[in-house]
């Protein structure tokens, strides 16, 4: 007993010498590889800024997402730094929850920030979080198995192309699958990528009116399309893959081909991760009836709740975090394939990333080419190109794709569960008042 | 060690007769037949506890290849594990919260179960069904107006905050096992004790404790686990100061790239201490849950 007591008393007494002069900001932020670089530089951030002492609390996306909205919803005021995504900025920053961060310092150099992004996290105009890396989606193939098989990759692959593709390099006997997409559900997990290929399929999920169009023609292609392309030529129990699994399929090999995000080209392209780093193609995210949204745009950045108490030191923070010297300092400590991609055209330019990401440019104009306000063939009243970008989406997008993973499973055709996934949405759409 | 005797007793003694008598013969194989689907429920429950263990030793490359029990184990998951967060603070937040709320609650629970037990209302039954029913309410339902209160008096991201809530959460559970624990007490004995002039206090302390003391030590024991493994309130009214191990735990799960062997190292090391501590305690753990059943 004696020492439960004693041994938190002296805790207390050490932390509050340390923090006589110094102030304390809280960052919440996810446990992804770029943000564990971030916080194995905490000393070289307290260093260059000996007032300010960072505490970290790392959480899993889906319960760091619920802590962070309890907390800025009541305003708790828990939290000077916040972890969140393009989905939730322009939200939270309509209802004044963030701190606007205009007048940003000239050597922050905001105009170096990729215009898509940098819209992305805006609202009428105004950054409200800056962004830590962004990403679009693109698809990744077995080099070697394509030579072998003697196929020749277009500039822009098509999905028929693809489907044809993982027709002929289906080996399920060696563990070999054609083709490893998202099954999971969850509006972040298959719906992510379900969203652009109903998108380039010529649907979407609303019309201009807001009425959902989910038994629509463009739809009900679009799902059969998945169904019968991941559930024949996949790999076994696809339905309960997300970004992770399928990750770790196509770096062991598993997979001739595999259309997903691309920060994942940097663990592809790591040896000591991937056992196909040397025998890797990649190229656009294939297309159907139009370009449009064919793939998604995606960024985590770093915000400033309205309730914190210390928002200057938050902001040096953030404006640290999201500088060309922090990419610098990341690429000379870590390597440049770890350093945080999509942000800033400065670090496309920068010959040292060119040479370690032959897959950079690449990237770049992936990015540079979603466009979240007009990701549609026919108009849409939302932003976002796999996502819709009102508070109802969570629930709509993961009720809709468990709906459609039950249908990718086998238990329930692509009509009945699209029936269903209409019907659901219509009626959560008409209780938020959307509707009449 | 019931098991060993059980299979080896018949066979040492009663082997011979055994074959000649079917009657014994059939008692020995219920006997034989028993062990075995006892140790085999025991092996379902504890495999994934195994696994975990075994996890945390692998690299993260062999953690999601195929199951496999023959590896080259590393402690390259809990170097990693220890390097990124402070394992002894969350865990010091565990044993002051998990022990200060189970004290607290055995504290307000003993009058209170004494009360019910040996001076029941005819509301007693009612208020204990009431008690029990607010364990019903899902948490969520009142997690906003708890956060609430906690911003405005400032007990956010604090031990003592967790501990109160903590507190409230067991305190049904601990009221109950407590009452029937002291209801299985006959009242002779503590009118005994008051004839011979032992004040309610008295009474309590050198009576009634000493004598349920198997059930109050199990009911403890219960609330310190309930406490310890308790995530939703720790998750949510928490951040960095009073963290307990469930946040450090849930700080190692990813939806980008490998986590699963440095998941099962943090898990490992977060279960090591209550499981070392039930090991410990669990001779008192058993009798006070078999304490009255058999009389």
């Amino acid at each position: 007993m004696k020492v439960t007591r004693a041994l938190p008393l002296a805790g207390i007494a050490a932390v509050g010498a340390a923090a006589a002069h110094a102030e304390t900001i809280t960052v919440a932020t996810v446990n992804n590889n770029d943000m564990v670089i971030m916080q194995s530089l905490t000393d070289a951030f307290e260093q260059a800024h000996p007032g300010i002492e960072l505490d970290w609390v790392v959480l899993e996306e889906n319960v760091l997402r619920q802590r962070l909205t309890t907390d800025i919803a009541t305003g708790g005021g828990q939290f000077d730094v916040m972890t969140i995504g393009t989905y939730e900025v322009p939200i939270w920053a309509e209802r004044d929850w963030l701190a606007p961060l205009d007048d940003l310092p000239e050597a922050y150099q905001v105009d170096d920030l990729l215009q898509s992004v940098r819209d992305g996290l805006s609202e009428n105009g105004t950054l409200h979080a800056l962004p830590f890396y962004g990403e679009s989606s693109m698809m990744y193939y077995r080099q070697d198995l394509f030579d072998e098989a003697g196929i020749e990759v277009p500039e822009q692959p098509t999905w028929e192309q693809v489907r044809d593709w993982a027709m002929q390099l289906h080996r399920p006997g060696e563990e070999t699958y054609g083709i490893c997409l998202r099954g999971k559900p969850g509006w972040g997990e298959n719906m992510a990528f379900v969203s652009t290929l109903v998108n380039t399929f010529g649907g979407r999920w609303f019309d201009m009116d807001w009425q959902p169009q989910i038994d629509s023609p463009a739809w009900q292609e679009a799902i059969a399309f998945y169904v019968d392309l991941l559930g024949n030529y996949g790999p076994p129990g696809a339905s309960s893959n997300g970004f992770n699994e399928n990750l770790a399929l196509f770096s062991r090999g598993n997979c001739a081909m595999w259309v997903d995000a691309t920060s994942a080209a940097g663990k592809l392209y790591d040896p000591d991760e991937s056992e196909v780093a040397d025998k890797l193609g990649f190229a656009p995210a294939p297309v159907a009836e139009t370009p449009k949204g064919s793939h998604w745009l995606w960024s985590w950045a770093l915000a400033i709740p309205a309730s914190s108490d210390a928002k200057e030191a938050a902001r040096e923070f953030i404006t640290w975090a999201t500088s060309q010297e922090y990419v610098e300092l990341v690429g000379e400590r870590e390597g440049w394939t770890s350093v945080p991609p999509g942000t800033r055209v400065s670090t496309y330019e920068n010959p040292n990333y060119q040479e370690a990401a032959p897959f950079a440019d690449f990237v770049l104009s992936a990015i540079q080419g979603a466009d979240p306000t007009d990701s549609t063939l026919e108009p849409n009243p939302y932003v976002g190109v796999q996502f819709v970008g009102i508070p109802e989406f969570q629930s709509v997008g993961t009720q809709v794709g468990q709906m459609i993973a039950s249908a990718l499973s086998g238990q329930r055709p692509v009509d009945q569960a699209l029936q269903a996934a209409q019907r659901a949405t219509q009626r959560t759409m008409e209780r938020a008042g959307y509707l009449d | 060690m019931t098991t060993a005797r059980t299979k080896s007793l018949p066979s040492a003694d009663a082997g011979p007769l055994a074959q000649r008598t079917p009657v014994l013969n059939a008692l020995r194989s219920r006997k034989l037949w028993l062990a075995v689907l006892g140790w085999s429920i025991a092996g379902v429950i504890f495999f994934p506890i195994f696994w975990m263990v075994l996890t945390g030793f692998k690299t993260e490359a062999a953690a999601i290849a195929e199951p496999s029990l023959i590896f080259s184990p590393t402690l390259d998951s809990y170097a990693a594990v220890q390097g990124r967060a402070d394992y002894f603070k969350f865990a010091m937040n565990s044993v002051v919260v998990a022990f200060g709320s189970t004290l607290a609650a055995l504290l307000i629970a003993i009058p209170s179960a004494y009360s019910m037990a040996f001076l029941p209302t005819k509301r007693t039954k009612g208020t204990l069904l009431w008690m029990l029913s607010t364990k019903m309410l899902p948490p969520v339902g009142v997690l906003v107006p708890i956060y609430l209160l906690f911003r405005d008096v400032g007990l956010l991201d604090t031990r003592t905050g967790l501990t109160i809530v903590y507190t409230l959460m067991n305190l049904p559970i601990v009221v109950w096992m407590l009452y029937t624990f002291f209801k299985d007490l006959p009242k002779d004995i503590l009118e005994a004790g008051r004839m011979d002039g032992a004040s309610t206090f008295q009474e309590v302390l050198f009576l009634l404790l000493p004598l349920t003391l198997p059930g109050i030590a199990s009911t403890g024991l219960l609330s310190v686990i309930l406490s310890w493994n308790e995530a939703f309130w720790s998750l949510n009214l928490t951040s960095s100061q009073a963290a307990p191990l469930t946040a450090y735990i849930a700080s190692f799960s990813s939806p980008e790239g490998l986590f699963w062997a440095k998941l099962s190292a943090a898990s490992t090391m977060a279960i090591a201490p209550i499981l070392v501590f039930g090991w410990l305690t669990q001779k008192q753990m058993v009798r006070g849950l078999t304490f009255g059943a058999v009389k």
